[in-house]
């Protein structure tokens, strides 16, 4: 799988590109500022972008910028955006052409290999990977009436791990339930908040998340 | 759609209340006369060490004074300021009762001379005393005299010129001296008496129109000695300055301790936490491997934990969405974080200076975090405009109203903080709601982020 690589600290790039390398990955290109970032995804036309929000030259948004750029130019290219901080604002932007295969995460998220890696894959495979703390903002930016008040604890755990693009396999592992405790609960979670079943992954975490934000 | 004959009715009923006025200001006039003695009188008794006398002398005439400074801005729409200098070592804050018993016998008389002092040190007592003994003689001569010469116009010089054409009968004989001819004008005019008609129409009429451009031309004159003069008003702007700075300087160094024990306490010493189980690791590396994996997994999450520190200091010291994207996408991130729902309306087709930005970034938070925390809302608008000179950012709310800008509260500091810009927090929120705050500081907007330079570590902001 081809991967450009944008992040403008040495030691980050780096680390990122050999870790990414360990795990199987083809780092065409790993470049440090915007310009050179719009350069590469047009020459290498990679599987999958792995992109800092915050890039040379203006050290503004420039990379999420070049990002939703590209994304405009190839709806559906696979984009991973990271960020010392995440923001509700990014993430709408990211979602709201609504076809996935984008990933939002704070960098901190690198530590844990296993889960960043199966991030990338995940978007490359046109999923989605949002960070635990848009969601977790997202749900406690939400008045306490309505149909979230409902949802029992365990269910709101699920929520939110479906939100963050997570497969029922996935959910299932982590909290430790059988996959059909979670077929289950997904259920329950669709018909509280009033959402139409489906069993496709990338089009489920869509509606929860089109859910939320609304 | 007024006729002539309205027009000429209300025209007359505006000068017939010029003229009431001119004789209230005149009647006013012997009063300030009065009080101008009495304030004399007053300085007298300097002479005789009856400084209380003095000084009570000149707080009454300033009673009266600040009376007629009220008055110029509802009888002729101008603005008197109030030019006094603040009363040194005399806080607002302190109540009555205290400041008695402060100033109890021995000290009370050091302390009514002190006040004096300051009394007669100020110019605008000096500035006071002048227009008291003057202003009887504005009143005449923009007032009185005007009245009269209208009263004469009619009924001295056109009234009976019109009784002698209609009669044929002259009823006064010819003038012997100059008052005669003043009081009796028509009397010795022979065939031209039909002159005094025009003569005195124009007399009452003219003099009439000009009758409220005289009356602002008699509060023009006091605004000249009652208003603060350019010394009074730098005096004051340096005061301004000074507070504010201080107030600037005071919250920086609040800050700076603030971000220091954040630091210390947190990321500091989670780091610290970090180097000793690394250093822990390192010895039990061969002799007890399953104890490492838990303390690896611990150094990691603390260091997670010590990224986090650093991301909420980050967030309060200077927000990263203001860098990358400016105040309004920052204030619509904050909007998305709050629990009410929050519009924003923005309009800006610039940025201002980044220290402006970031003070009405914090006020606005602040505005929203009130919201959140005392107005029980579900909606809030906020607002972000700049016209003239001024950035302009409201928040209005469907609370429950009621919020108040008394000292100590979150209002009163966000308006401090706003001050350090010259800038100004209103309130409106009357109980029930809905509440309104507005934001106006003065800047100029910086072209469109998009343009700007690009250099190595530039902001672009």
């Amino acid at each position: 799988m081809r991967v450009v690589l944008a992040e403008d600290l040495y030691l980050l790039r780096t680390g990122l590109a050999r870790l990414l390398s360990a795990y199987g990955f083809d780092v065409v290109a790993s470049v440090a500022t915007g310009p050179e970032l719009r350069a590469a995804l047009a020459e290498h036309e990679p599987d999958v972008a792995v992109v800092d929000v915050r890039l040379p030259p203006t050290n503004t948004d420039e990379g999420l910028k070049a990002a939703l750029a590209a994304r405009q130019e190839r709806p559906g290219f696979p984009v991973l955006v990271l960020s010392q901080h995440v923001e509700q604002l990014y993430a709408r932007e990211l979602l709201a052409d609504g076809v996935g295969a984008v990933g939002y995460l704070l960098k901190d998220r690198v530590f844990n290999d296993d889960q960043f890696i199966d991030a990338v894959r995940r978007v490359a495979d046109g999923g989605t990977a949002m960070d635990p703390q848009v969601i977790s903002r997202l749900l406690t930016g939400k008045p306490r009436r309505g149909p979230l008040a409902e949802l029992t604890p365990r269910e709101r755990e699920v929520l939110e791990l479906m939100a963050e693009g997570r497969s029922n396999a996935a959910i299932a592992q982590r909290l430790h339930l059988s996959g059909s405790a979670v077929t289950k609960h997904t259920a329950s979670i669709f018909g509280k908040l009033g959402l139409p079943p489906s069993d496709d992954d990338n089009r489920r975490v869509l509606a929860v998340l089109t859910y939320l934000n609304g | 759609m007024a006729t002539i004959g309205q027009r000429l009715l209300s025209g007359l009923r505006r000068q017939g209340q010029h003229g009431r006025t001119s004789l209230e200001l005149a009647g006013l006039s012997l009063v300030t006369l009065l009080s101008a003695l009495i304030t004399l009188l007053g300085l007298l008794g300097l002479f005789f060490g009856l400084v209380s006398m003095t000084t009570s002398v000149i707080e009454n005439s300033r009673e009266l004074t600040n009376g007629y400074r009220r008055g110029a801005k509802a009888w002729a729409g101008i603005t008197i300021e109030v030019p006094y200098r603040a009363q040194p070592g005399r806080q607002a804050s302190e109540p009555d009762w205290v400041r008695k018993l402060r100033s109890f016998g021995g000290p009370a008389l050091a302390g009514q001379r002190r006040r004096a002092h300051h009394l007669l040190g100020d110019p605008a007592t000096w500035r006071d005393l002048v227009w008291m003994l003057l202003n009887p003689i504005a009143a005449v001569l923009c007032g009185l005299l005007p009245l009269a010469l209208v009263m004469y116009g009619y009924a001295f010089l056109a009234g009976p010129a019109v009784w002698v054409l209609v009669s044929g009968h002259q009823p006064y004989a010819a003038p012997t001296g100059f008052w005669d001819a003043v009081r009796w004008p028509t009397s010795g005019m022979g065939d031209l008496v039909w002159l005094a008609i025009p003569a005195g129409l124009a007399l009452t009429f003219g003099l009439g129109a000009a009758s409220g451009p005289l009356l602002r031309a008699q509060f023009l004159f006091a605004k000249s000695l009652l208003g603060p003069t350019g010394s009074t008003q730098l005096a004051e702007r340096v005061q301004e300055l000074t507070e504010t700075r201080a107030h600037a300087t005071d919250a920086q160094a609040a800050e700076l301790r603030r971000i220091e024990r954040d630091l210390h306490d947190g990321a500091q010493a989670r780091l610290v936490a970090v180097g000793m189980t690394l250093r822990t690791v390192e010895r039990l590396l061969d002799t007890d491997p399953a104890a490492v994996r838990d303390l690896v997994v611990e150094a990691r999450e603390t260091s997670a934990a010590a990224l986090q520190d650093l991301r909420d200091l980050v967030r309060g010291v200077h927000p990263p969405v203001l860098v990358e994207r400016g105040l309004v996408d920052a204030v619509r991130a904050v909007a998305l974080d709050t629990p009410a729902d929050v519009t924003v309306e923005a309009d800006l087709p610039g940025a201002p200076e980044p220290p402006i930005e970031a003070a009405v970034y914090f006020a606005l938070c602040e505005l929203l975090a009130n919201i959140a925390k005392h107005a029980d809302a579900d909606h809030a608008t906020v607002g972000l405009g700049h016209t003239g000179a001024v950035l302009r950012a409201w928040v209005t709310d469907d609370g429950r109203g009621g919020a108040t800008d008394q000292d100590g509260g979150g209002l009163h500091g966000v308006r401090r903080r706003l001050a350090t810009f010259d800038g100004t927090l209103t309130v409106a929120s009357p109980p029930g709601g809905p509440t309104t705050v507005t934001l106006e500081v003065p800047c100029v907007l910086s072209s469109p982020k998009t343009s700007t330079s690009f250099g190595p570590g530039s902001r672009g902001c």
